[in-house]
């Protein structure tokens, strides 16, 4: 007799687990079904949370060999254990599995292992690896299979010596030369691990610019700042095939624009230049349920599908790939199919970039706000203005506030520096309730701390800082 | 072994509810959890979910019963399997209805409406709308949650903030809020006179220090809460009525004939001593009847007319003046009220009254003459529309009937919120109470 559950989600990242736990502690029955060994997605094993382990842990490498000394501690030139800080990473990864395992256990839902299928609505099918299937019955189901790595046409990945982000997380060893296909988050975060570790490495980038999509202001200093640190970009640049035949690997890269191309040696390839949804194994067509131009799930703004009782969260829908998104629509759509009104608020929905210094924004930048026409005030304010960014030796970067020239409202926040993804989120707060940058600049901020540089940028924006 | 059904906490010092509705009856099966019957408090109505899988045994409570916090509900006949653990209560409540929802009840409800469970699978039936739980309940109180920016711009140009349409999130006001009505001119300024909200007496202009060889001589000793109140309470009546004073003058005389005719008699008959407030509360009652605006009271928009007699007589203790009432005045005979206004200016001299004993007065007859006083004009007695002054008898050369002679005459003062009542009213009020108090017979006859 098929199992029966009031929803089964399909996925088990961050968007499928947290709709099935907020599902069952709102008392919905339900169940999981997941295809890889370990639960969490992408983000948990392959993306957000082993690439911040290695980050945290080649930063660290980074400040023992040069400011140590600043800091009146004599260690020397510290030595790298490769396999070690892998290791690390892999507790971690861990760590982070077993703990949605038991999220599961503790809220009762049932995980199924296997591919699964939609094979009519309200049916589902959970095909193991073994081949045997199990049907589950659910009155609601949720697409959250996530995304995949967009493929380099002419490049063929394969996880060796031309890796994606997958085996950039696990090289064996440190390659002497990098070339990173994509200046965009992935390849700016990875590339700078590699780069700490003491690789040669080179961004190569289509557009003009780095980190599309990120204020132009914080890119260019961005860029700086990376520059600064070893990398190497080749912006307005396409790479038009890769040669492995060698030892080394030779990358076709041409202008955009057209013109003579060159080649470029290295001993490893980063392909990072996107991700696509992820539908392969649903049933998707034999259910009926459409995608968009673009082969991402439709839904409409209660992230149904065209199917009744098909619901969709996450990568595989429109909208920035990022797992807080993929969480807060997990949780909207265990609100709707539990009888209330979920919601997620899309402009105060923050992005972080882990490079050093860090990246973070909530809002609008100033060049979506100058498209749209509307007036505005900008507040900065420089960490190395800022008392504890000094104690820190954490002084690159700045915050910039942008808000409305009429009512004071604040409409975006960027923060390139120290902690940049945790400052940011007393912005995102300010801004869920159309907070001024007065209000913001008037909140008592602790000192000594980093935030105080977000208060006087505030008050910058806002009429005048003090700090400055 | 039948698993019970309980009414669970509640909240905060609700330890009754009423039941509301059963969704299931005896012989339904039902899921853990499954919402079983509605409780309605005063603050919120609960969902009670069955605390296991099973059949419904039986119902205990009817539809519109009163239950206490854990009474019994019903009993389930649990299939065995599946039977989860009774949930603490409170989190299961169901979302919050609408209902008389007062400030203090926002932290509840919105607990309430994040801790839901609703019927698997199916919108929610109970509520017809659902309320986006992201966004929080919209509640007037949110209104006075000024962000910083907001409270200086109301503080600098004195503005009320419930004049300033909010565009925020739950109703709350933003700076952009108050920028856009400073600029259209459309904020109402902050009423000055506004009638104080608290019980906290409206700040009193400040004194400027006294030059340091007057200071010296000074005293400075803290108002009592009870003279505090007393000063309250008249700037309020104040503030309130159209008062003004109509005064008359009464000759004394028959009822000091009648007095010294029968006092002895009086006295050995009922107990108590034949004086002059019974006369006059008789003669009020009478006045009362006739001209019944006198005795009504404003309420927003309507004029409440009493059809009884809650008479007030001020007494003054050495705390203060205070006004205990003598209710029912007309269904009392004179000996019965000079009782009753004795035990009641004892109470009030030893410090006795109680609340009561001060409540629902619809008049009030305070008399200064005691204390030697020729005439005034007494302050109402809110929310009373009417209160009688009266004063010193003292022989006074009138005329009666051309002729010059000495009469013991005592004016009376009637001092009138002219907003319920008439100038004619108030002068033929007085005039009722003069003609029966000068003629105490017309009482006998209802004249």
């Amino acid at each position: 007799m098929p199992s029966q559950y009031d929803l089964v989600v399909i996925g088990s990242g961050p968007g499928g687990y947290v709709c099935a736990v907020r599902a069952a502690q709102l008392g919905l029955k339900t169940a999981v079904v997941e295809r890889w060994p370990t639960f969490g997605g992408t983000c948990l094993n392959i993306g957000c949370i082993p690439s911040k382990a290695l980050l945290h842990a080649s930063e660290m490498f980074m400040e023992a060999g040069e400011h140590f000394a600043d800091l009146g501690i004599g260690i020397g030139k510290p030595k790298l254990d490769l396999p070690a800080m892998l290791a690390h990473k892999d507790k971690v990864v861990e760590a982070n599995v077993s703990g949605v395992a038991f999220l599961f256990r503790k809220n009762k839902v049932d995980t199924w292992r296997g591919t699964g299928s939609i094979a009519a609505p309200g049916k589902v099918i959970v095909t193991a690896e073994d081949g045997k299937t199990e049907t589950l019955e659910a009155r609601n189901v949720v697409i959250a299979t996530g995304s995949e790595v967009t493929p380099l046409p002419n490049v063929t990945v394969d996880e060796k010596r031309i890796v994606s982000s997958e085996g950039a997380l696990k090289l064996p060893s440190v390659p002497k030369s990098l070339l990173i296909v994509g200046a965009g988050v992935i390849g700016l975060e990875l590339g700078s691990v590699w780069r700490r570790l003491g690789a040669e490495v080179t961004v190569v980038e289509f557009l003009d610019r780095i980190l599309p999509g990120v204020d132009g202001e914080v890119a260019r200093q961005a860029q700086r700042f990376f520059q600064k640190q070893g990398l190497a970009f080749r912006l307005s640049s396409k790479v038009t095939g890769v040669d492995s035949s060698g030892a080394m690997l030779r990358v076709s890269v041409e202008p955009v624009q057209g013109g003579a191309g060159e080649v470029l040696e290295a001993e490893t390839v980063l392909v990072a230049i996107g991700r696509r949804p992820f539908t392969a194994g649903l049933g998707l067509d034999k259910a009926g349920v459409a995608l968009d131009e673009r082969g991402r799930v439709k839904t409409d703004a209660h992230y149904r599908t065209n199917v009744d009782g098909i619901f969709a969260v996450g990568d595989v829908i429109a909208g920035p790939m990022l797992a807080h998104k993929a969480e807060d629509e997990g949780v909207a759509v265990a609100e709707i199919v539990a009888g209330q009104a979920g919601h997620v608020n899309y402009d105060v929905i923050p992005n972080v970039i882990y490079t050093r210094p860090e990246i973070a924004s909530v809002g609008k930048h100033e060049e979506e706000l100058k498209a749209a026409g509307v007036e505005y005030k900008v507040g900065k304010f420089p960490f190395s203005a800022n008392g504890r960014g000094r104690a820190m030796l954490a002084t690159d970067g700045f915050v910039k506030v942008l808000a409305d020239k009429a009512s004071d409202r604040v409409l975006g926040v960027h923060i390139v520096g120290p902690y940049a993804g945790e400052l940011i989120q007393e912005a995102s707060v300010l801004m869920e309730f159309s907070g001024s940058a007065e209000d913001l600049g008037r909140v008592c901020h602790a000192h000594p701390t980093l935030s105080e540089a977000v208060k006087e940028a505030a008050l910058a924006a806002w009429w005048k800082p003090v700090n400055l | 072994m039948p698993t019970e059904i309980r009414v669970p906490t509640l909240g905060e010092s609700i330890a009754e509810a009423t039941v509301g509705q059963w969704f299931k009856k005896v012989g339904d099966t039902v899921k853990a959890d499954e919402p079983l019957v509605e409780l309605e408090t005063e603050k919120v109505t609960v969902e009670v979910p069955a605390p296991a899988a099973g059949v419904i045994e039986a119902i205990a409570v009817r539809d519109g019963e009163t239950v206490g916090v854990g009474a019994l509900l019903g009993t389930i006949a649990t299939n065995g399997a599946g039977a989860r653990p009774t949930r603490e209560a409170p989190a299961r409540e169901a979302p919050a209805r609408a209902a008389p929802v007062r400030p203090a009840d926002l932290e509840e409800e919105a607990a309430a409406a994040r801790a839901t469970p609703a019927p698997a699978g199916r919108p929610n039936q109970k509520t017809g709308t659902t309320r986006p739980i992201g966004a929080g309940p919209e509640q007037p109180a949110l209104r006075e949650a000024l962000s910083p920016a907001v409270r200086k711009l109301l503080a600098e140009n004195e503005l009320e903030p419930s004049s300033i349409p909010a565009t925020g999130k739950g109703g709350r006001l933003t700076k952009g809020d108050v920028l856009a009505a400073l600029e259209v001119g459309g904020a109402a300024p902050r009423q000055a006179e506004a009638p104080p909200r608290s019980e906290a007496p409206a700040p009193a202009a400040v004194r400027p220090p006294a030059p340091p060889s007057d200071e010296a001589r000074e005293e400075r000793v803290r108002m009592t809460r009870l003279r505090q109140t007393i000063a309250r309470r008249l700037k309020d009546a104040q503030n309130t009525a159209a008062m003004l004073t109509t005064f008359n003058e009464v000759d004394m005389s028959a009822v000091m004939k009648l007095r010294a005719r029968y006092k002895d008699v009086f006295e050995k008959k009922h107990g108590v001593k034949l004086g002059f407030m019974g006369f006059f509360v008789r003669s009020t009652i009478q006045a009362l009847k006739d001209i019944p605006a006198v005795n009504a009271e404003i309420d927003g928009q309507d004029i409440v007319y009493k059809n009884y007699y809650h008479i007030g007589v001020a007494v003054g203790t050495d705390r203060g003046l205070v006004v205990p009432v003598v209710r029912d005045a007309d269904m009392l005979s004179l000996a019965e009220i000079e009782k009753r206004i004795g035990e009641l200016g004892r109470k009030a001299r030893d410090g006795q009254l109680s609340i009561e004993d001060m409540q629902g007065g619809t008049f009030t007859i305070s008399n200064g003459g005691v204390y030697g006083s020729l005439m005034s004009t007494p302050i109402l007695n809110a929310p009373q529309s009417g209160i009688l002054g009266m004063h010193k008898i003292e022989d006074r050369p009138v005329a009666v009937d051309g002729r010059v002679e000495i009469r013991p005459m005592m004016y009376l003062a009637l001092t009138y919120d002219h907003r319920v009542v008439d100038g004619k009213e108030a002068v033929t009020f007085l005039v009722r109470i003069k003609e029966t108090v000068e003629d105490p017979e017309r009482l006998m006859l209802d004249l």
